[in-house]
């Protein structure tokens, strides 16, 4: 901290505003490169190729290399992204134009929010500190995040009110009370894992993700201390993404489409990035939280030197798993078929909600347990 | 009359209620299929094998000695359903003695290919074995006009067959013996 202490008001600014466009940049180059994953993905799945015709013309001509890339179709989401940008800008005669506007900005906004808080690796200082790497540091993070990350919703629902006609509107109303009936058991899952990170004895239980990151540091990876947590918290997730077996406002069979379906050209673009940006900062939440976040594997040393060396190599396997789940993501969605609305809801309220209480209380008994003071 | 056994459906299991094990099921499946050889063929660089009795587009073929087989008796024309098929008849090019004042030849042959349902009547009615839809499945143009295939373009996508009876050989034999007709 005496690294910011040295320095003027708008030095910090400046760096902070610099770090913010490049996180900003790293994260939705993955959420496009997603994109460009689920449809390799699922063209493997399915016994198809994907795209491959996409190409610089001049990296074309590289032997072996141009090819190569050329079949892994990484040029895509560049012209997926200029198609966006190139289309006609089609707004119907019947929606509300301000909400149909803001619609797509606010589902994008809190995906880029929460990314804020989160970490991603850490920085070893001289004297052998070790400085999270994140934009802010906060002591709530956690709750930040789910605060935040459960207003994207609105963009969807704002986008099937405004769009003024009817499968954008049944696409918002299934949104709306999906995300009530998911937030609760994402939250709850949460509790056990800070009531087990929190040290006995200290004051402020800490909300940090950084704190939970630490305790993973060789020893068990939380997903092994609370597996149904970790499962119930996957799956509001998976909710929470709007993602296959809960794509209730999307559902392309039986709404066209849903809440995007009177959008067109670049504010579609957005919505789809937004959808993959919530998977890429929902992945990192998971990795940060019972992966282990930066830390190599459970029970065992990071294997790297506490240099810039070692951050660097801690970010790449932060990133690696974070990848890991993204495809997992993906995965999921081209095995599973939608679950029926009710089903939903029924899961939701019926099975999740008390399977979470239920994993909250069995943890409250065994940490007081453990806590007890040996007498 | 076939019986109708109604099956006894076990109830569910607990692990099979929390349908997690399905799911996992599910995941190896399709976790399987990635590394499984795909079934996409990459259609300009990769043409499909074409079976030999292909009903393609239909064309005019000449037999092995280069002559015309059509003799524009218009039966084809006749039968065509879409009425694709367009015939103007005509005399055989001077300068071919043996046919010439004895058998007609198309002055014109058009098929339009907006019209052709690729039914094969043609190639089955044509008494002289003239006609074959062949091989070629894929015809495009920028025109309706372009679509029309005429008599040039008809015997440059036919070429040549193999001929079986050799008409005009055995016609010539006959006449050096002394018992044409």
């Amino acid at each position: 901290m005496e690294l910011w202490n040295s320095l003027e008001l708008w030095q910090i600014v400046a760096i902070k505003v610099i770090f913010a466009l490049m996180m900003i940049g790293a994260v939705m180059t993955m959420a496009g490169y997603s994109v460009l994953a689920e449809r390799k993905v699922s063209a493997w799945m399915q016994g198809r190729v994907g795209p491959n015709r996409t190409v610089l013309p001049f990296i074309e001509h590289i032997p072996v290399i141009g090819p190569f890339l050329k079949g892994l179709g990484v040029f895509q989401p560049l012209a997926d992204g200029l198609k966006f940008l190139f289309k006609e800008e089609i707004v119907p005669g019947h929606v509300n134009k301000l909400y149909y506007y803001l619609a797509p900005i606010i589902a994008l906004v809190p995906a880029l929010t929460t990314m804020t808080v989160l970490p991603f690796g850490e920085f070893f200082t001289e004297a052998g500190d070790r400085i999270p790497l994140m934009l802010a540091d906060l002591e709530v993070g956690i709750l930040f995040i789910l605060a935040v990350s459960s207003l994207g919703v609105y963009g969807i629902v704002l986008a099937g009110w405004s769009s003024n006609s009817k499968y954008p509107f049944l696409g918002g109303i299934r949104s709306s009370a999906q995300m009530i009936s998911y937030e609760l058991a994402m939250g709850l899952s949460l509790l056990p894992i800070f009531l087990w990170v929190s040290k006995p004895g200290i004051d402020v239980a800490a909300l940090s993700l950084v704190e939970i990151v630490h305790s993973q540091d060789q020893s068990m990876w939380l997903v092994f201390v609370q597996p149904l947590s970790a499962l119930i918290f996957m799956i509001a997730l998976f909710a929470e993404t709007n993602r296959l077996p809960f794509d209730m406002p999307e559902s392309e069979t039986d709404l066209v489409g849903g809440f995007h379906t009177e959008y067109g050209s670049f504010k579609f673009g957005i919505f789809f990035v937004a959808e993959y940006a919530h998977i890429v900062i929902g992945s990192a939440i998971f990795t940060t939280i019972f992966l282990g976040g930066w830390h190599f594997l459970p029970w065992m040393a990071d294997p790297w030197p506490s240099t810039w060396i070692g951050s660097i190599l801690g970010v790449v396997w932060f990133l690696t798993k974070t990848i890991g789940l993204i495809f997992f993501f993906i995965w999921v969605r081209w095995t599973l078929p939608r679950f029926r609305y009710d089903q939903v809801m029924s899961l939701g309220w019926t099975k999740l909600l008390p399977l979470a209480l239920a994993n909250l209380l069995f943890y409250v008994i065994l940490v007081t347990w453990l806590d007890q003071p040996a007498s | 009359m076939a019986k109708t056994v109604v099956l006894e459906r076990k109830p569910l299991s607990l692990s099979e209620r929390t349908y997690l094990p399905q799911i996992a099921t599910g995941l190896k499946t399709t976790f399987s299929n990635m590394f499984k050889k795909n079934v996409t063929l990459q259609y300009p660089e990769e043409r499909p094998v074409i079976p030999q009795n292909y009903r393609g587009v239909p064309t005019l073929v000449k037999d092995p000695n280069n002559r015309e087989k059509c003799v524009s008796c218009q039966l084809c024309e006749f039968v065509c359903p879409p009425k694709a098929i367009r015939i103007t008849p005509g005399e055989v090019p001077e300068g071919e003695a043996d046919r010439e004042h004895v058998e007609k030849a198309p002055k014109e042959f058009e098929i339009n290919m907006l019209r052709c349902i690729y039914c094969g009547y043609c190639q089955e009615v044509c008494p002289e074995e003239a006609i074959f839809l062949q091989q070629e499945y894929s015809s495009s143009g920028y025109s309706r006009e372009e679509m029309i295939n005429n008599k040039e373009k008809l015997y440059e996508l036919g070429g040549v067959v193999p001929d079986k009876h050799y008409k005009w050989d055995k016609k010539k034999k006959a006449e050096q013996e002394g018992n044409s007709h």
